[in-house]
């Protein structure tokens, strides 16, 4: 009984998530006022994330690096092991999912709460009354925007983590040559176009649900913050879910 | 001219609570709305301008009814509106200027310099000259009201909605929107509707009153009316206030 009210509930909000995404994806009433937005929001969303993404990134890098070459390297593997495992990790998940299941908290609760504040001080009622469609307004420049700039953070992400990895190489735990001998070893470069086209999907996930959430916030700041949690806590778990799909399929 | 007929709203959770409004709100006119804190005032007000959609009855805007509209006509005749929000509502990331220039930027063809202008003109009608690119976190809320009326009006709307625009503001703070407000109205022959509960206003500038008790109509009638009126809920609910109570016998005598 109870699992029946609980799928019922998924698929009635589904359906107001698709109706939603309706209506924000229809032709800016103005396009020079969706582009001041659509610029806005890639820095916002995208520019701004930038350094916790290679700040993240630098440091798994390096500690992967460490692990495998402290942990798993023995002498009867090829030495470059470590540089070519590091690599594969790094692109394969780290800079794709890993990454954007980081950003959904940042991004994610961003969205959510800014969108649900102006939903609980009306600011959306007035953009319905002035004949403003709210839903394009303020959604599709952040859908856009994120889905815009996440393949550079994805770049950003593995090139950081490539440069942690040498950093450990300064420290002494891996010699310089080993590494990029390994970072270079049968490099698949449809890896990271994989990687780039699973990040812009997960954009897509983060923008669109945490919209979702804060638009359809009722009532005041407290249910802005639960708007905010569920707008996290969602999007990261279709984030995992689309990951093994996507993975399945493009591999 | 904006015309209800047996209006009625009803919510999911089964509370019904306008009954069969009745009324007309005229052109050229400070219409108001007024009664207790949950007779219905905002309900009606979201009712009027499509937040919400009423279970019965008909809204004519000038003969048309809105409830009947298709979407797209509904967006035409909304861009012939204005409204301030009891919150006023105004857009936090934007600059004062910008928020009062946003219709204009949304909904005109005017280049740049004209639309400044346009919006520099509307706040110096609200006396908010110097207050441009402050932010409005910034600025007090008396003066947020004001921006907001500044926005409402910057495409010259047809219908000016007011939800307690003097909500929360000191006494000569509400005199001054409540005359601003009076005064655009006649200006530019708008039809105003302001919801409010204060008797200042409704005794300042109430040329057009629709009393709502408990999601009924409860009295309808001028300000110079309510001083005779013997209508038991009117009065009970004007004459709350001993102050107001006094005036009246006073007027008696
Ligand atoms: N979305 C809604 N769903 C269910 N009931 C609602 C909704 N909005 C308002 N109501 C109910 O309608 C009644 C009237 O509310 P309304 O906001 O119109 O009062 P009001 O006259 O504007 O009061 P105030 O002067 O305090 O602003 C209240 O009892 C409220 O609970
Ligand atoms: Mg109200």
């Amino acid at each position: 009984m109870f699992a029946i009210k609980y799928i019922l509930k998924f698929i009635a909000a589904f359906g107001k998530y698709l109706d939603l995404m309706g209506r924000t994806f229809s032709v800016p009433e103005r396009m020079r006022m969706f582009m001041k937005q659509y610029v806005k929001e890639m820095s916002q969303l995208g520019v701004d994330s930038i350094g916790i993404v290679l700040l993240i990134s630098f440091f798994i890098g390096a500690v992967i690096c460490i692990q495998i070459k402290l942990n798993i390297q023995s002498p009867w593997m090829p030495n470059f092991t470590t540089g070519y495992t590091t690599r594969e990790i790094m692109v394969l998940e780290f800079s794709s999912s890993i990454m954007c299941l980081i950003l959904a908290g940042k991004v994610g609760s961003n969205i959510a709460s800014e969108i649900g504040t102006m939903r609980v001080t009306q600011q959306i009622d007035a953009l319905e009354i002035m004949g403003v469609n709210s839903a394009s307004f303020l959604i599709l420049p952040k859908v856009l925007g994120l889905m815009t700039m996440i393949p550079f953070l994805v770049i950003f992400s593995i090139v950081s983590g490539f440069l942690g990895a040498y950093a450990t190489a300064y420290a002494g735990i891996i010699t310089p040559d080993d590494l990029t001998v390994g970072l270079l070893h049968s490099f698949v470069p449809w890896f990271v176009w994989m990687s780039i086209i699973k990040s812009v999907a997960f954009a897509f996930i983060i923008a669109s649900v945490s919209s979702y959430y804060g638009y359809n916030v009722t009532g005041g700041s407290f249910d802005v913050g639960k708007a905010s949690t569920n707008a996290v806590v969602s999007s990261s778990m279709l984030i995992l879910f689309a990951d093994i799909f996507l993975t399945q399929l493009l591999s | 001219m904006i015309e209800i007929k047996h209006l009625y709203k009803t919510f999911e959770d089964g509370k019904t609570v306008l009954k069969d409004i009745n009324f007309t709100f005229e052109d050229g006119k400070t219409n108001l709305i007024i009664g207790q804190s949950g007779s219905g005032k905002t309900v009606l007000m979201k009712n009027l301008v499509g937040l919400f959609d009423p279970t019965r009855g008909e809204i004519l805007y000038d003969g048309r009814d809105f409830v009947k509209m298709t979407k797209q006509e509904r967006v035409m005749l909304r861009r012939e509106m204005g409204m301030i929000f009891q919150s006023a509502a105004l857009f936090d990331s934007m600059t004062v200027l910008e928020n009062v220039m946003f219709p204009l930027d949304m909904f005109s063809d005017m280049n740049e310099a004209d639309r400044i202008k346009r919006a520099k003109f509307c706040l110096d009608r609200v006396n908010l000259k110097g207050a441009e690119q402050k932010m409005p976190g910034e600025i007090s809320g008396g003066m947020q009201k004001r921006v907001a009326i500044a926005r409402a009006i910057a495409l010259n709307p047809k219908y000016l909605y007011c939800d307690e625009p003097n909500s929360g503001l000191d006494p000569k703070t509400s005199l001054v929107i409540d005359e601003l407000i009076h005064s655009i109205t006649q200006e530019y022959n708008m039809t105003t509707i302001m919801n409010t509960h204060d008797m200042n206003s409704v005794m300042g500038i109430g040329e057009h009153i629709l009393y709502i008790h408990e999601g009924t109509v409860g009295w309808t009638g001028t300000k110079d009316e309510i001083m005779t009126s013997t209508n038991e809920k009117l009065n009970s609910f004007i004459f709350a206030s001993d102050l107001f109570r006094k005036v009246k016998e006073a007027n008696r005598e």
